[in-house]
């Protein structure tokens, strides 16, 4: 059943007008970049370089710990400057190596095409290639696809949603490369062994889905459908909804109902690793918010610092007074600048003062306009109250742990009350508890 | 080096509405009842709002200082009280009674329970139960909007003296139900005209203050058990209070149920003890007591009409 839509959500505006118009720019590449060993959701990669190596571009310096873990690769030609600990997004450090770009774009020689393009080597090339998740979630892809036994596949969904606001290097992706997209969609099917492909996209992006119903004409299996224009739409759990009346159940996983669902990015780089052999070392970020002179999508290596971005698309950093890691509804905001671009950062927004609003939440007045937003159907504001009587009870039975942090509540709430950051801290209590129990 | 950056929880973007926005909203509905009833029961009217506002501020911010919290006056919630109150008053109501009851509605109903969002009870509709306890008589003691002589309210004659009276009092029904939707006949100040309290209720819709699932149910579950009684709904719609409490008190935000589903079943309940009361107890007019029985029930519904999870089918 397909209803293109699915409960709850909000429509905030979307400001997607200040870069859905520019073509996508290569953003010159720093002389240095420090590379985190965890750039996706699992098992940090480890070093397999030396302080003081020469790396070639595209050359394996992180390797896949286990199986959920992700292979990280140089995206300069350089030396390595140091193997230590970089800051990440999250406030912490986490492992990272350093490289000093020696500007010759030099690629490893070994790179090279898929040959014979078969199930078995598309997943090796992927796995190979580090590719993980590019909307945000930054799962790796190999993972994906390769489900357990017992669990049959039956449709891969290709998310072009992007209901993020501000965000639009999905958009550009697809209206520029429409191709790549789809044939990076041919090769997940084919890994896959599924006959079927739908890509979901809002319909306020009708160029879009105009560019990909082109490229997608004549694969046999691909269907373009455009749903509506509604956040989170791009969530997973909403898009499977929306283009297919499942739902995964609570706590399960996408390939509980038959699923798998992938990024257009993600799409994109499988293209590339396929048909290049060239691992993911680089991606487009949409760069925007009212502090930017030059808005627009870039493509930006990854171990680029945040702050070298916003120098090279004219933002004046005394002015600047908050910086955004991702979309504004589900993106963390930057508290230090040299916090590098990773595989999973989709935007940069960076905001003046004019943007920043400090309000003090008032009491909730039980207005009930969250359990609306909310695409789950929680009552946020009684998982507010119980995360902070820190009622672990209270949070499981009314699934707290099915909170898919979109925002929605927190952003419909006239209170301004701080719904999303509470249920997380009662979601971290769960998790706490459940270790508790295993040990 | 850049300067410190600002760092907040996702998400980033906030709706502009406001608890103000909201309330204040709510006292720009209310304002067409207020202005009809001063011209239908003259500026004594206009005192008795006042007052009423003026008390139900003036006592919000005293329960604050004692309470030790920021004041919040300007939020609306204390005016939007106040002039509920006042709409529940018989207009010829000694001025100093209001008093009592608004004092009583805020500082007991709704600030010894916690404040704004924390109250169980609908406050301006335990100022207005204290009151019919306190002074039965001053609060059932009606005047006409003709002449300022005493006299009885459509409910009250049809309790008294039944359906015929009614009529033949209004000649005839087409008269009666012109009279009852526009509003000049006896009552309480701000519950006589159906055609104005839609209209605030339409404008509170819109604005999505208020959604349709609590008055709707609760008007239509009236009407028709009234119907099925053998009753008039349309008179049992537009006579009494239950206009006024349907789209006004009973969708209070507190008191209220959380989710559509249980705002339906509020509705239904609040309309089942509206018919009972009127039907079969020794008062008229029963949509008072009916929404206070519902809002003690409230937590009930909550608890037995969630949403539905995403993943649980």
């Amino acid at each position: 059943m397909k209803l293109f839509r699915f409960r709850g959500g909000v429509h905030p505006p979307d400001y997607k007008a200040l870069t859905q118009e520019v073509g996508i720019e290569r953003l010159t590449v720093p002389r240095k970049v420090r590379v985190p060993l965890v750039q996706h959701l699992g098992v940090a990669a480890q070093a397999v370089v030396k302080k003081g190596e020469r790396v070639l571009m595209g050359q394996l310096i992180g390797e896949r710990h286990g199986f959920v873990s992700a292979a990280v690769h140089a995206p300069v030609s350089g030396v390595v400057t140091a193997v230590e600990s970089v800051p990440h997004v999250s406030g912490r450090s986490v492992p990272g190596i350093e490289i000093e770009n020696d500007g010759k774009e030099e690629w490893h020689p070994e790179i090279k095409p898929v040959r014979p393009v078969t199930r078995e080597a598309i997943i090796a090339a992927v796995q190979a290639a580090g590719i993980v998740g590019m909307g945000g979630a930054t799962f790796p892809t190999h993972v994906k696809l390769q489900p357990p036994e017992g669990k049959k596949i039956v449709l891969l969904i290709l998310n072009g949603a992007e209901c993020e606001p501000f965000l639009t290097c999905d958009y550009r992706l697809m209206v520029e490369a429409a191709e790549r997209v789809i044939r990076g969609a041919v090769y997940l099917m084919e890994a896959l062994g599924v006959t079927r492909c739908v890509v979901g996209i809002e319909d306020n992006k009708p160029a879009a889905i105009a560019a990909m119903r082109g490229a997608a004409a004549g694969q046999s299996g691909i269907e373009v459908e455009s749903v509506r224009t509604h956040y989170p739409q791009g969530g997973e759990k909403q898009l499977i909804y929306a283009l297919t009346g499942r739902e995964v159940p609570s706590g399960g996983l996408p390939m509980d109902v038959g699923c798998v669902v992938q990024n257009v990015g993600t799409a994109a780089a499988v293209a590339d690793a396929v048909e290049t052999g060239r691992p993911l070392i680089e991606r487009i970020v949409t760069v925007s918010g009212d502090a930017v002179e030059r808005p627009g999508n870039y493509v930006v290596r990854v171990g680029t610092s945040i702050g070298d971005v916003l120098a090279a698309v004219g933002v004046d950093l005394e002015k600047c007074a908050k910086v955004i890691a991702g979309g504004p509804m589900t993106g963390l905001a930057v508290g230090n600048l040299e916090v590098p671009v990773t595989k999973g950062t989709s935007g940069i927004l960076a905001f003046t003062e004019a943007w920043v609003k400090a309000s003090e939440p008032a009491p909730c007045v039980r207005c009930g306009r969250c359990g609306v937003a909310c695409p789950i159907g929680l009552n946020p504001t009684m998982l507010e109250t119980l995360a902070m009587k820190r009622d672990v009870a209270g949070l499981q039975v009314f699934h707290a742990q099915d909170c898919i942090e979109c925002g929605c509540c927190a952003y419909i709430c006239p209170s301004q009350r701080t719904l999303v950051q509470a249920i997380r801290y009662g979601k971290a209590q769960i998790v706490a508890t459940r270790k508790a129990k295993r040990n | 080096m850049a300067r410190l950056l600002h760092v907040s929880s996702s998400p980033h973007l906030r709706t502009s509405d406001s608890i103000p926005k909201i309330m204040w909203t709510v006292v720009i509905a209310l304002l067409p009842l207020c202005v009809f009833a001063v011209w239908l029961f003259g500026w004594y009217a206009a005192l008795l709002i006042a007052i009423c506002v003026a008390t139900a501020v003036l006592t919000e911010g005293l329960m604050q200082k004692l309470r030790k919290q920021k004041l919040t006056l300007y939020d609306g919630s204390a005016v939007v009280m106040g002039i509920l109150v006042a709409c529940n008053l018989p207009p010829g109501i000694s001025w100093w009674i209001p008093i009592i009851g608004t004092f009583v509605g805020m500082a007991i109903a709704k600030h010894c329970y916690g404040g704004l969002g924390y109250n169980i009870f609908n406050p301006a509709l335990i100022a207005r139960a204290f009151l019919l306890a306190a002074y039965p008589k001053d609060m059932t003691t009606w005047i006409s909007p003709v002449d300022a002589t005493t006299c009885a309210t459509p409910l009250g004659i049809l309790k008294e003296r039944g359906p015929g009276e009614l009529l033949s009092a209004y000649g005839g029904k087409l008269s009666l139900y012109k009279h009852l939707f526009i509003g000049n006949i006896p009552g309480c100040l701000g519950e006589t005209s159906a055609l104005l309290i839609l209209a605030g209720g339409v404008f509170l819709l819109l604005r999505g203050i208020i959604t349709w699932h609590i008055p709707l149910s609760y008007l239509a579950t009236l009407a028709l058990l009234t119907f099925l009684s053998g009753g008039d709904p349309i008179i049992a719609l537009l006579a009494g209070g239950v206009m006024l409490g349907a789209w006004f008190m009973a969708t209070d935000l507190v008191t209220s149920p959380f989710t559509r589903r249980g705002q339906v079943v509020f509705g239904i309940g609040c309309g089942l003890l509206t018919f009972l009361i009127r039907r079969f107890s020794g008062y008229p007019e029963g949509t008072s007591y009916a929404i206070l029985l519902m809002n003690a029930a409230t937590p009930l519904i909550d608890r037995y009409f969630p949403n539905r999870i995403y993943g649980t089918r």
